[in-house]
């Protein structure tokens, strides 16, 4: 079974034994607009818990996309560099980010179920 | 100060635009297609944009007016007819910009439709260059919208038919449900279009009959990026009191005929014109897809600082990342290979002809 976890940064995470894969949240897209460009980290990179692994812009603005866990990049989502607006289409499912192959699960507890992240997005928008 | 809002708030709203407050207004960045979709439906159908937040100021007195306004502005206006629109500037004494503007002469003096952010500074600069000597009416009873695209004319000729004779930074009265419209054929987008200044109490019904027609209402945002793939400056960001029209490379602005006559600013800009400039604005294409934003330090191959990017953006109809900013003149040739600082990376891009995109009358055609 698969856990399904959420940050504030509005990433989600998506755990199958060691392999976590990353994407930014539909909420996120929203707030974002139009996606024109994605940067991704390299394969074979470490990154570390919230710190800077990509970033994201829209026709507004840049964002920098985070890692809500840390470990080392073992695949990217070339699909969304070639077309970033694919991340506005289906941002929580064919249009994820990278791959990681996590280092410490417990990185996982601190983050949100769905329902807290959606409570969370509720109570930051108002 | 509170936050004003125009007088198509309710529209913007029951449109589900996404709200933001730009020089005091409560203005649309985008409504629910979002700004790649908008840009495209200005550029292939028609888009409403509300720039109501422009001022729209009326100057009328006694002869020695178009004198008096030559002596501020180095625009030709003695040669303006009536009903003719002409771009132009208010400077300060060093040949900056204080604000980019539109002149255009009516029966009863001229109009100047000024920059949002600049309007009530604007007003009373050229209130005490005037001496007090005319009437100048910042007249904030009227909207302003701006109809856009290749199909603004047949669009605005239903709702008000005739005006689709007017030529091109021309201007003329109409009548709408009973009430005088001032109509120019203008816009900042790269397409034919026109502005409408009408009443409030009128902006509403206009707007939703022109939607009725097949057009749509459209955001700042994509605004921004229209006017940037048309090499259109933004003034703050392009354009500021640091900035001459002749480095902003909007030399045609300023015609032969006024070089040598007296305005503010004309000792700076005469001086320019004999020995040239040391900055120059200038069209940028970054070699990859990433964007350079504003701000954006530019370098030469051999590492050294030689300008800023002061706008950029995804051009949506080139389909590829667009920029202009200021370079040292020597770097200011098309095709000159040079370097933005992005996240702390140098990526290489090319000086490159504006705009970015042109209009012909039967497609557009596109520069990058």
């Amino acid at each position: 079974m698969s856990e399904v976890k959420y940050s504030k940064e509005h990433e989600w995470i998506k755990l199958d034994g060691e392999e976590a894969t990353i994407g930014i949240t539909k909420h996120a897209t929203e707030m974002l607009g139009d996606i024109v460009f994605a940067e991704l980290p390299e394969k074979g990179s470490n990154v570390d818990k919230d710190g800077t692994a990509g970033v994201v812009e829209s026709t507004k603005a840049a964002s920098d996309v985070y890692t809500p866990v840390s470990g080392e990049v073992i695949d990217t989502n070339q699909m969304i560099v070639d077309d970033p607006s694919k991340i506005n289409e289906d941002p929580e499912e064919s249009a994820w980010f990278f791959k990681l192959k996590i280092k410490d699960k417990s990185e996982m507890d601190s983050l949100m179920s769905k329902e807290e992240y959606e409570k969370f997005t509720k109570e930051t928008s108002a | 100060m509170s936050i004003k809002k125009t007088s198509l708030n309710n529209l913007h709203i029951k449109y589900g635009a996404k709200l933001v407050e730009f020089a005091g207004y409560q203005m649309p960045i985008q409504y629910k297609d979002g700004i790649i979709q908008e840009h495209k439906y200005t550029r292939s159908h028609s888009g409403i944009f509300d720039v109501s937040h422009m001022g729209q100021l009326f100057i009328s007195g006694r002869d020695d007016l178009t004198n008096d306004l030559e002596k501020i502005f180095p625009a030709d206006l003695k040669k303006l007819k009536t009903n003719q629109s002409k771009y132009s500037f208010l400077m300060n004494n060093k040949g900056g910009i204080q604000d980019d503007l539109i002149i255009t002469k009516t029966s009863e003096g001229f109009l100047i439709i000024l920059n949002a952010a600049c309007k009530y500074n604007d007003y009373e600069v050229i209130k005490s260059k005037l001496d007090n000597q005319y009437k100048l009416n910042l007249d904030e009873s009227l909207s302003l919208i701006a109809l856009q695209g290749p199909e603004a004319k047949n669009v605005l000729n239903k709702v008000i038919p005739g005006c689709d004779s007017l030529k091109f930074m021309n201007g003329n009265n109409y009548v709408y449900k009973n009430e005088k419209v001032y109509i120019t054929r203008s816009g900042y987008t790269g397409e034919d279009g026109f502005e409408i200044s009408i009443k409030h109490s009128d902006a509403e019904t206009f707007v939703e009959s022109l939607i009725e027609n097949g057009s749509k209402l459209i955001g700042l945002g994509a605004r921004d990026t229209l006017r940037m793939e048309a090499g259109l400056c933004l003034y703050g960001n392009d354009l500021d009191n640091d900035t001459s029209p002749i480095e902003a490379n909007l030399k045609w602005a300023i015609p032969k005929s006024r070089i040598e006559t007296e305005f503010v600013g004309s000792e700076v800009l005469k001086n320019q014109f004999q020995s040239g400039v040391k900055k120059l604005r200038v069209g940028i294409k970054p070699d990859s897809k990433v964007i350079a934003r504003g701000n954006t330090k530019i370098y030469n191959d051999k590492n050294q600082e030689i300008g800023k990017v002061t706008s950029g953006t995804f051009g949506p109809s080139v389909e590829h990342p667009i920029a202009m900013g200021y370079v040292d003149n020597s770097y200011s040739t098309v095709n000159t290979k040079i370097f933005l600082e992005v996240r702390g990376k140098k990526i290489p891009a090319n000086i490159c002809n504006l705009p970015f995109y042109k209009k012909n009358y039967v497609k557009g055609e596109i520069n990058v």
